[in-house]
C-alpha cells in the first residue's frame, strides 16, 4: 500500500515539478509546485509526520504560494512574443544529470542497521510529541525563529513601502 | 529498502529545482525552484526521522517551513522594489554594472 | 496531566542577543515618535545597544558553557568573534549617520535590521548544532537581503539585492540539504554529538562526505570563496557602501566561525578528506580575486574582489588549522574589519551623495586637495596590502607562517606570491591620488561629520598601531581559538 500511494505521488511531483520549471506562464510554474507541495504533503503524512504534513499545506501551499501568486498578479506580467522564456542550458542539463547520478548513488545506497530506538509509533510525529520538543528541547531555535520573522517583515516593508515625504 | 525511494524522490526534485534556477530567466520563478530545493530537503529530513524514530528531523523541517517563508517575502519585496524602477523580472536583463 | 521537564535554560548566556534584539524593537517604535531631525540620534541608541553588547560578550570571555540542551555554546572562540561582528556593526552605524541623511534612506529600520543581522550572526557562531547555526544564518542573511537593496531608488542597489538573494537563497539550500544528509547519517544534529557518532560508526559515511560537501558550498559562497564568488562584485559595488562595508567584514567572520565549528568538530574526522579541498580553495580565491582585481575601475569592485583574496589569505590559515592556524585566522579577521571598513569609510566620502564617485579615477588628487584624508587612505591601503609595519602584514605573517608550520610550503609560497600581486592594484590607488593631478573639485565642508572621522580614526588606530603593537589582541587570539 505505502509503495503504490509512493509511486503516484512520487510521479506526479516529479512531473509537476518539470512542468513547473519548463512552463512558459509564471501561474502555471506556480501551481504546478502548489501540486508538488501536496504531493509531498502526502509523503509526510505516509512517513507519520503529521504535523509537518498538515504545516506543509497550511504554510506552504497556502500562505506562501498565495504570495508569489499575488506578486504575479501585481506584476501582471506579459511574456513577451517570440521570446524564448529561458536559456537554453544544455551545460546545465548536462550538470545537473551529473549531479542526480551521483546523488541518487549516494542515497541509494544508504542503509540503515540497527534497530531504531526513540518513541514507539503511536507517538511518533503527533502533533502534541512535535510540541513537545519545540518547547522543551528545541526552544531556543524556536525563538531565534521568532527573530528571524521579525526581521523578515521589518526587511520587507522597509523595501517597499511608499515615500514618506 | 523504502527509504531510499523516499530519498531518491528527494534527490531527483533537488536536482530539478537547481536546474530550474540555472536555466530560468523569470526571478520569480527561479524563487518557486529555490522553494522546491529546500522542499526536497524537507522531504530528506523527514524521512531519516521516520527511519530512525528520531524527532529531531521534525523540528528542523518546523523551522525550515517559518525560514521558507521569510525568505519567500523578503524575495517578493526585493523583486517589487526592482519592479518599481524598471518593469523587468528577467535576470539576464539585471546586468546595469559591470567588470 | 503529564509534566513536561524544562531543559536547563540560561538566559544569562544569551543577554547579548536579548540585548541587541530588544534595541532593534525599540527602535522600530522610537522611530514612530521622531521627527526627522531627531532619526540620527536612532543612530546612537543602535550605537549604544552594541557597546551594551560588546560589555556583556567580553563580560563573559573565560567561562565557557554549554546551556539550551547542548545548541548554544559561550566560549572564549564565540567571544572574539562577537566582538569583531560588533566592531564592524559599530563602525557601520557610525558610517551610517551622515550617508543614510543623504540618501534619504535613514529610518528606524535601518538601524535594526543592521542589529538583528549581528544578532543572526552571534546565534551562528555560537551555534553547536546544525539548526541554531542554519536559523543564525537565515537570519542574519535575510536582515543582508534587505539592507542591500535599501536605496531602493538606485537600480544598482535593486540589482544587488536580487542577486544577493538569489545566491543566497540557493547556497541555503544547498547546505540545508546537506545538514539533512549529515543528520540521516549520523540521526543527530549536535555537533559533538555527529563527531562521536560519525567517528565510530564508518556504514554511511559516503552519505556525510557528501552532506559535508553541500554544507561546504554553502560556506563557500557565503565567505565568497573562488569558484562560488559570482555574486560578491556585483552585490559590493551595488549596495549603499556602508552596507558593503558591513558585509565585507562581520557576516564572513560569522561565516568563517561556523564553518570552523562544523569541519573542525563535527566532521574532525573527514579531515584529510577536506584539506586538500580547502587548500585548492584557498589558492584559487587568492589567485582570482587578486587577478580581476587588477583590471577594475570601480573602487567598490576592486574591493569586492580584492576581499574575495582576502577570503583566500585565511582559508589559508584554515587550512592550516591547529591553534597556530586558527588563532591566526581570528586575528586576521579582526584586522581586517578594521582596515577594510576604514577605507570604505573613505569611498563612502568620496562618493558623495547618490554614490556618483565611485571609479579610481575619481581619487585623482585626493592626496593633494585633503592631505590628511590621504594619509589615511595611503595607511589603511598599505595595511590592506600588508607592507610592514601595518598590522595587515603582522596579519599575513601569522597566516602564512601556520601554514609554513604545519608543512604546507607551496600552500605559503603561492599566498607570498598572490600579496605581490596586490600590491599593485592597491598601490595604483595611491598612485592616482598623488601623481595625478586633476582640478577636481574639493569636497564640501560638511563632508567630514564627527561620526565618520571617528570611524576613520579607529581604523587607523586597528591598521597602523595594532601592527607596532599587536601582543594583547595577538594573545586574546590565540586563547580564543577552538584547538588547543
Amino acid at each position: 500500500m505505502e509503495m503504490a500511494i509512493f509511486l503516484v505521488m512520487g510521479a506526479l511531483s516529479v512531473g509537476f515539478s518539470l512542468v513547473m520549471i519548463l512552463a512558459r506562464k509564471p501561474v502555471t510554474s506556480a501551481m504546478s509546485l502548489v501540486a508538488v507541495m501536496f504531493c509531498l504533503a502526502v509523503l509526510f503524512a505516509l512517513q507519520s509526520a503529521h504535523l509537518i504534513a498538515i504545516l506543509q499545506i497550511l504554510v506552504y501551499a497556502g500562505a506562501i504560494m498565495v504570495l508569489f501568486l499575488f506578486v504575479i498578479m501585481l506584476l501582471n506580467l506579459r511574456e513577451k512574443e517570440g521570446e524564448e522564456s529561458h536559456t537554453k542550458g544544455y551545460g546545465q542539463i548536462f550538470g545537473g544529470a551529473i549531479a542526480f547520478t551521483i546523488l541518487i548513488v549516494a542515497v541509494g545506497s544508504t542503509s540503515m542497521s540497527g534497530s531504531p530506538a526513540g518513541l514507539s509509533s503511536d507517538r511518533f510525529g503527533t502533533t502534541a510529541e512535535v510540541g513537545k520538543i519545540l518547547f522543551t528541547k528545541y526552544i531556543l531555535p524556536f525563538e531565534i525563529t521568532s527573530v528571524l520573522l521579525l526581521a523578515a517583515l521589518v526587511g520587507a516593508v522597509a523595501l517597499v513601502k511608499l515615500r514618506m515625504r | 529498502m523504502m527509504m531510499n525511494n523516499y530519498l531518491m524522490l528527494s534527490a531527483a526534485l533537488f536536482v530539478i529545482g537547481a536546474v530550474g534556477v540555472m536555466i530560468r530567466r523569470n526571478v520569480i520563478v527561479v524563487m518557486m525552484c529555490i522553494e522546491l530545493m529546500l522542499n526536497a530537503a524537507n522531504l530528506s529530513f523527514i524521512t531519516f526521522a521516520n527511519y530512525r524514530h528520531d524527532m529531531t528531523g521534525h523540528a528542523f523541517v518546523f523551522m525550515v517551513i517559518a525560514v521558507a517563508a521569510a525568505e519567500a517575502a523578503v524575495g517578493l519585496a526585493v523583486v517589487l522594489a526592482m519592479f518599481r524602477n524598471r518593469e523587468t523580472v528577467d535576470v539576464d536583463e539585471m546586468n546595469s554594472m559591470k567588470g | 496531566m503529564e509534566m513536561i521537564p524544562l531543559p536547563q535554560i540560561s538566559v544569562g548566556a544569551i543577554a547579548p542577543e536579548l540585548t541587541l534584539v530588544a534595541a532593534a524593537m525599540i527602535i522600530l517604535m522610537l522611530e514612530v515618535f521622531t521627527i526627522s531631525k531627531g532619526r540620527d540620534n536612532l543612530a546612537y541608541v543602535a550605537l549604544a545597544a552594541v557597546g551594551v553588547a560588546g560589555y556583556l560578550v567580553i563580560e563573559s570571555l573565560g567561562s565557557p558553557m554549554t546551556t539550551f540542551s547542548k545548541m548554544y555554546v559561550v566560549d572564549d572562540f564565540s567571544g572574539f568573534i562577537k566582538l569583531v561582528c560588533l566592531l564592524g556593526a559599530g563602525m557601520t552605524i557610525l558610517m551610517s549617520v551622515k550617508y543614510t541623511r543623504d540618501e534619504g534612506i535613514d529610518g528606524g529600520e535601518y538601524y535594526s535590521l543592521l542589529l538583528f543581522a549581528t544578532t543572526g550572526m552571534f546565534f551562528m557562531v555560537s551555534g553547536a548544532d546544525l539548526i541554531t547555526i542554519f536559523l543564525g544564518l537565515e537570519t542574519m542573511s535575510i536582515s543582508l537581503y534587505a539592507l542591500a537593496g535599501y536605496a531602493r531608488g538606485r537600480l544598482a542597489s535593486n540589482e544587488a539585492s536580487i542577486k544577493y538573494f538569489i545566491l543566497g537563497a540557493l547556497s541555503s539550500a544547498f547546505m540545508l540539504y546537506g545538514m539533512s544528509m549529515i543528520y540521516g547519517a549520523a540521526g543527530v544534529t549536535n555537533l559533538h554529538e555527529i563527531a562521536r557518532i560519525i567517528g565510530q560508526n564508518k556504514e554511511n559515511i559516503h552519505l556525510v562526505m557528501l552532506g559535508g560537501g553541500l554544507v561546504l558550498i554553502g560556506f563557500a559562497f557565503k565567505i565568497s570563496a573562488v569558484p562560488f564568488h559570482m555574486w560578491t562584485p556585483d552585490v559590493y559595488q551595488g549596495a549603499p557602501t556602508p552596507i558593503t562595508a558591513f558585509m565585507s567584514a562581520g557576516p564572513k567572520a560569522a561565516a568563517f566561525a561556523a564553518f570552523i565549528r562544523v569541519f573542525s568538530d563535527a566532521l574532525i574526522s573527514l579531515q584529510y578528506q577536506w584539506w586538500i579541498i580547502v587548500w585548492i580553495l584557498a589558492v584559487l580565491t587568492m589567485t582570482v580575486g587578486n587577478l580581476i582585481a587588477l583590471s577594475q575601475e570601480n573602487i567598490k569592485r576592486m574591493f569586492a574582489y580584492s576581499s574575495i583574496a582576502h577570503a583566500g589569505y585565511i582559508l589559508v590559515g584554515f587550512t592550516a588549522g591547529g591553534k597556530l592556524g586558527e588563532s591566526a585566522m581570528l586575528f586576521y579577521l579582526l584586522i581586517y574589519t578594521f582596515m577594510n571598513i576604514g577605507a570604505f569609510a573613505i569611498v563612502a566620502i568620496v562618493g558623495q551623495q547618490g554614490e556618483e564617485r565611485t571609479s579610481v579615477s575619481d581619487f585623482a588628487g585626493l592626496g593633494y586637495r585633503h592631505p590628511l584624508l590621504g594619509l589615511a587612505m595611503v595607511a589603511l591601503l598599505f595595511s590592506l596590502a600588508g607592507i610592514p609595519p601595518t598590522a595587515g602584514f603582522w596579519g599575513k605573517y601569522y597566516l602564512f607562517t601556520a601554514a609554513l608550520d604545519q608543512g604546507y610550503v607551496w600552500l605559503a609560497i603561492l599566498a607570498a606570491l598572490n600579496s605581490v600581486i596586490a600590491v599593485f592594484y592597491y598601490l595604483r590607488v595611491i598612485v592616482v591620488m598623488y601623481m595625478r593631478e586633476e582640478k577636481g573639485e574639493s569636497l564640501p565642508q560638511n563632508a567630514f561629520p564627527a561620526s565618520i572621522v571617528v570611524v576613520i580614526l579607529v581604523a587607523i588606530y586597528g591598521s597602523v598601531l595594532l601592527g607596532i603593537t599587536p601582543g594583547g589582541y595577538l594573545a586574546l587570539a590565540a586563547s580564543s581559538s577552538l584547538a588547543h
